[in-house]
């Protein structure tokens, strides 16, 4: 390094400053006996977190400031266990500062770069093991090997294969069907458009079949909230108009942007939020988005009321639910 | 009394004074919100009762909501909206309003439980409507079931309220509010009337008996001890990053600087 | 020589007939260590890694990775009967039947976020004082590959018990995968085993959780400690302290009992946090179904700005050809992301090209004395705070009286001006400390005693600085820029063209700085009026 760079020399490691402890044996001795108080807590510690595991009933609450009402046995094993570990490192550490050795020393550090000859010769052997092989020379059983040894790879790929099914058409369908009930979750039981007062909402889910279970997969997709307004605060189009009942109207709780539950309706506003990202939707103009992320409204399903006057699904959705994907007819 | 005016210039006499007053407020509100309320009204007592409440609402209420309760600019029309509507606003503190922001607030109620219930009397002989609740009638501790209640509401409550009931933010500011610490009428009364941003849940959808399940679970979950330590707010993993970041990282960093420091 | 020495002898002995260890460990005990408290933050990082397997394998003894559906009979009462996944379950008989199970699990929990959080100041450290030059840019891309997996291997922790709030993280993680475009949706059906949710997807993620990637982790801090090891530690600048040595303490015996004593100390720090704080309160969320959700449902911290970029995301997509491309998943969950990543593991590689500076460096700068890059790294901490903010922007608006709305809006404006705002403010407050440096050195430091002189005037006194300190202040580098080659001496023009170009603006900008006092300046000073 140049004069310019560095205007001042460098004047070295300052002095050794000894410390308390190393010059005055009643300063090292106090240090010593800190050090062995610091373990000694450790091993209260310990005492603390066996006393809790066995003596202390599971099921006493003790109140502490701020955490409350707190669980004693859990409390205790823990702060026995922080306190065991704790006061060994405390105790270690405050070892090594007062009474270990404290005089920094210089080492010396090496080039990481190999002396050049060695570099040479690595070189050289390299070339000559190369050569000896003869790939340079035989460009056949080079590019054999390349194309043979990335086909090798495709097996392993491949393994994957049978990892899961192929979606085919499944991410279009849902179990809900043309007449099939709305049925409230959890209960199961059919609603009539008079079980909703204007301003309700309620979960439903596509009745079952007898003796079939609702699995996850289908609620994942069947999963709709039903609302009911007044039909004069509909801003809708005649096609969607019709597809709701007495101010009834059904949208998929799938959000349309990754598939959380939107469920937050206001009633004040007739808005949806979505809790997971604030997308909002607009109830009144058939889900359409007016914040957030989601770029999609939420699907709507058409529905209407069979001959015993319960809300039935008057045709499947039109278009898939949840989260857009690649092959989705937007 | 020596001993007080003795220390009353200790430096801890301000806060523990500030801290006393403040004990006080708060147990002079507990006691107000927790008067018993008068449950059966013999029927010729109705009229004067309604009287009554037309003279409060009147008085406190014709402001925003019209003289005949039928909606001003400012207030909605209360006309059907029941005595359950009113007694949830009126006695959980949220009507009447302190300024028109973005929502009502729960706070110390305005109007004892007689005239609450007056007004109720006064708005129910308006239009039939949901009739409001006693405690004693919403039989929660014999008819729910905890199990089924939290199923119930962490279908249709906890998306807003929160997965313990602490409450959640809503569009534009307005939010739902915590849950926790609300009177068992009051909750059956929202759910089936539906305040300000809440929708109705119908007792078709939510049966009367699963409503009581929802309020067993919701009792259940303010009087859970805490069991891992300190809830920090029970509002997920938010809290959790803070204090990680605060109180964690900054013991272990702290640590750090005193283990290399030089001892003298 | 007493009998234990003499045991020990013949200890020592066999093991070095076998091994030949005594050689290495001669030179590696007397292995010289600096000290400083930044130096301890990867070794924070490190003894949680070790206390994360720890107590993991505790947790693994009672964990049921299985989706399969139970009835819950366990001990706590608000969800008896329900049903739920084993996963859940198990987790549940963890906090509740098993004695110290609930402690174990938070102290898991507790220390993978304090894990990435180590991590993540360790890389702050390692970047704002240039260790990540040569020779050490190997290591450099070994962390970033490491905070990456710690990430991952993180959520996928939190997406193991199968409560509400998780199962709702693999709902985005599945829309996410499923948003790539041309195969996302067989991606999504191979990782789930079809449709979401399915019943392969728990058990998948655990053995990547507890086996895959801790073994990937293994290796790696192997690798990343080995290299600390043989390219020996960086230090900072100071007197004694050159490029060509290392000033510290031997490991044996202080820098051991230190190390050893810190292990102890964070573990003891992560027990107490799980002692008395409680985390992921899961038997609240309840078992998940795709039907339910929570209001706040949030990510840990350090998938926190990852959510609050998708949340402020606007809401773009495109139908194209008859194909859906999700642009406002990709972007915010797959595409900013990646440029970050990359661009941090590549970071090393393009300050050396901005600078031109290929040597090797041992001593660690001050960020002061580099202000484009204190300035990079202060820009990009300003992204990711923003982002953070916005992922927890529904707890902001309830507990501060703001809107969702207003925080939204705030971050989407602000992730864009603010970041570069963050550059400008950050590279003026260097070159103004450069300036104070410069002062210091030429002027001493103000020790507020005024003085009278005999015509009346006052001054305050400055007091000289210790040459340790001037030293300290002025050993550092300032290097020129790059001068542009426009065209050679015989007037070919610089075949690297707009590479050229760039690389000298960039340069330029970066060797910005207060010209620190020449040695002449100094010189004068001190023959002058002291």
């Amino acid at each position: 390094m140049s004069k310019e760079l560095e205007p001042l020399s460098d004047p070295g490691l300052p002095e050794h400053i000894h410390r308390k402890a190393d010059i005055d044996p009643i300063a090292a001795k106090r240090a010593e006996r800190q050090v062995a108080i610091l373990f000694s807590l450790s091993a209260v510690g310990t005492l603390l977190f066996i006393y809790s595991f066995f003596f202390v009933n599971e099921d006493l609450f003790i109140f502490i400031p701020i955490m409350g009402s707190t669980n004693a046995q859990q409390l205790g094993i823990g702060i026995g266990m922080a306190a065991s570990l704790l006061f060994i490192g405390f105790g270690a550490v405050h070892w090594a500062k007062t009474l270990m050795p404290d005089q920094e020393v210089i080492a010396e550090r090496d080039e990481l770069k190999s002396e050049q000859s060695d570099r040479d010769e690595f070189v050289k052997s390299a070339k000559a093991g190369a050569e000896s092989a003869g790939l340079g020379r035989r460009p056949l059983i080079k590019r054999s090997l390349a194309a043979a040894a990335g086909l090798a790879g495709l097996p392993a790929v491949l393994l994957l294969r049978d990892l899961g099914p192929l979606p085919g058409n499944s991410l279009n369908e849902t179990s809900w069907k043309s007449g099939t009930r709305l049925v409230t979750d959890p209960g199961d039981r059919p609603i009539r458009p008079s079980d909703l007062e204007v301003g309700a909402v309620a979960q439903v889910m596509p009745e079952l079949a007898p003796g079939k279970k609702r699995t996850l997969e289908n609620i994942a997709k069947d999963a709709v909230l039903l609302i009911r307004l007044r039909p004069s605060e509909f801003q809708l189009d005649a096609e969607r108009f019709s597809w709701t009942y007495e101010g009834i109207i059904a949208f998929s709780k799938i959000c349309s942007h990754m598939g959380c539950a939107v469920a937050l309706y206001e009633q004040s506003t007739k808005h949806l939020l979505c809790p997971c990202h604030q997308s909002t939707f607009d109830v009144t103009r058939a889900a359409k988005v007016i914040f957030g992320p989601a770029a999609r409204p939420l699907p709507q399903l058409a529905i209407t009321v069979d001959a015993d006057g319960f809300l039935i699904a008057k045709q499947p959705f039109t278009e898939a639910v949840g989260p857009s994907f690649w092959e989705r007819k937007s | 009394m020596k001993f007080i005016s003795k220390y009353r210039k200790h430096r801890f006499a301000r806060p523990l004074l500030l801290l006393f007053s403040l004990c006080a407020l708060g147990f002079t509100f507990s006691v107000a919100t927790a008067a018993p309320s008068s449950n059966s009204m013999a029927a010729d007592a109705r009229s004067t009762l309604i009287e009554e409440g037309q003279q409060i609402f009147l008085k406190g209420c014709s402001s925003c909501h019209g003289l005949n309760a039928e909606g001003a600019g400012v207030g909605p029309s209360l006309i059907g909206v029941g005595a359950a509507s009113v007694d949830f606003q009126v006695a959980t503190g949220r009507m009447p309003m302190q300024d028109m922001s973005q929502q009502a607030m729960r706070k110390a109620p305005v109007y004892d439980e007689e005239e609450v219930a007056a007004l109720a009397a006064y708005v129910a002989s308006l239009a039939p409507g949901p009739r409001a609740y006693t405690n004693e009638e919403i039989k929660w501790e014999r008819d729910g079931n905890t199990a089924e209640g939290g199923e119930l509401f962490r279908n249709n409550c906890a998306m807003c309220h929160n997965f313990a009931g602490q409450g959640g933010a809503l569009t534009q500011g307005k939010y739902a509010p915590t849950v926790m610490g609300v009177e068992p009428r009051h909750i059956y009364e929202a759910m089936i009337t539906g305040p300000q941003a809440m929708p109705v849940f119908s007792d078709k959808t939510i049966t009367p008996a699963e409503k009581l399940s929802i309020i067993k679970w919701i009792k259940s979950a303010e009087s859970e001890p805490s069991l891992g330590g300190a809830p920090l707010g029970r509002v997920g993993p938010v809290t959790e990053g803070l204090l990680v970041w605060t109180l964690g990282l900054g013991l272990l960093i702290g640590i750090a600087v005193w283990l290399t420091a030089k001892s003298r | 020589m007493t009998a234990r020495e003499r045991i020990a002898g013949n200890v020592a002995n066999y093991v070095d007939e076998r091994t030949g260890a005594a050689a290495w460990l001669k030179k590696n005990l007397n292995k010289v260590f600096p000290d400083h408290w930044s130096f301890m933050l990867g070794e924070i990082a490190l003894y949680s890694f070790i206390i994360l397997l720890l107590s993991g394998t505790f947790l693994t003894f009672w964990f049921d990775p299985s989706m399969r559906h139970v009835v819950y009979e366990g001990s706590y009462q608000p969800l008896k009967d329900v049903e739920m996944s084993a996963a859940y379950a198990s987790t549940l008989h963890i906090s509740f039947d098993v004695r110290g199970g609930l402690l174990m699990r938070q102290i898991h929990h507790w220390a993978a976020l304090i894990f990435v959080a180590a991590i993540v100041v360790h890389l702050l450290r390692v970047f704002f004082t240039g260790a990540f030059r040569k020779p050490r840019e190997f290591n450099w891309i070994l962390g970033v590959a490491l905070l990456t997996l710690a990430i991952v291997e993180g959520f996928l922790g939190y997406s193991l018990p199968d409560d509400l709030l998780s199962g709702t993280g693999i709902r985005i993680a599945h829309a996410i995968i499923q948003s790539i475009p041309v195969v996302g949706t067989y991606l999504s059906f191979f990782a789930f085993g079809g449709a979401f949710p399915g019943e392969v997807f728990i058990p998948r993620i655990y053995i990547v959780h507890v086996l895959l990637l801790p073994g990937i982790f293994l290796a790696l801090i192997t690798v990343h400690l080995m290299l600390v090891w043989y390219q020996k530690h960086t230090q900072y600048p100071g007197p004694g302290r050159t490029e060509k040595n290392v000033v510290g303490y031997p490991l044996m015996p202080v820098y051991m009992a230190k190390a050893g004593g810190f292990f102890f100390i964070v573990f003891g720090i992560t027990a107490f946090l799980g002692a008395v704080a409680s985390i992921n309160p899961l038997w609240l969320y309840g078992p998940y179904t795709p039907g339910q959700i929570s209001a706040g449902s949030q990510p840990d911290w350090y998938m926190g700005w990852l959510d609050g970029l998708v949340r402020m995301s606007p809401p773009l997509e495109t139908y194209l050809f008859g194909k859906t491309i999700s642009w406002n998943i990709l972007i915010p969950g797959l595409i900013i992301p990646g440029i970050i990543f990359t661009g941090m593991a590549l970071y090393p590689f393009i300050e050396s090209w901005i600078t031109g500076d290929k040597r090797e460096h041992h001593l660690l700068d001050r960020p002061r004395n580099v202000p484009n890059r204190t300035a990079l790294g202060a820009m990009s901490l300003t992204f990711m705070v923003i982002a953070m903010i916005n992922g927890g922007n529904d707890i902001i608006a309830t507990h501060f009286d703001l809107t969702i709305n207003q925080i939204m809006w705030f971050s989407r404006i602000g992730i864009i001006v603010l970041p570069p705002l963050a550059f400008v403010i950050t590279k003026r407050i260097c070159l103004s400390l450069q300036r104070k440096d410069r002062e210091l050195v030429l002027h001493g430091r103000e020790t507020g005693r005024l003085v009278m002189l005999p015509h009346g005037e006052f001054i305050e006194v400055h007091e000289e600085l210790s040459p340790a300190k001037k030293f300290a202040l002025t050993q550092h580098e300032q290097p020129a820029a790059i001068e542009l080659v426009k065209e050679d001496a015989r007037g070919v023009l610089n075949p690297k063209g707009i590479r050229a170009k760039i690389q000298a603006r960039l340069s330029s900008a970066n060797a910005e700085n207060i010209a620190k006092p020449t040695a002449a300046e100094v010189k004068e000073l001190e023959s002058g009026h002291h």
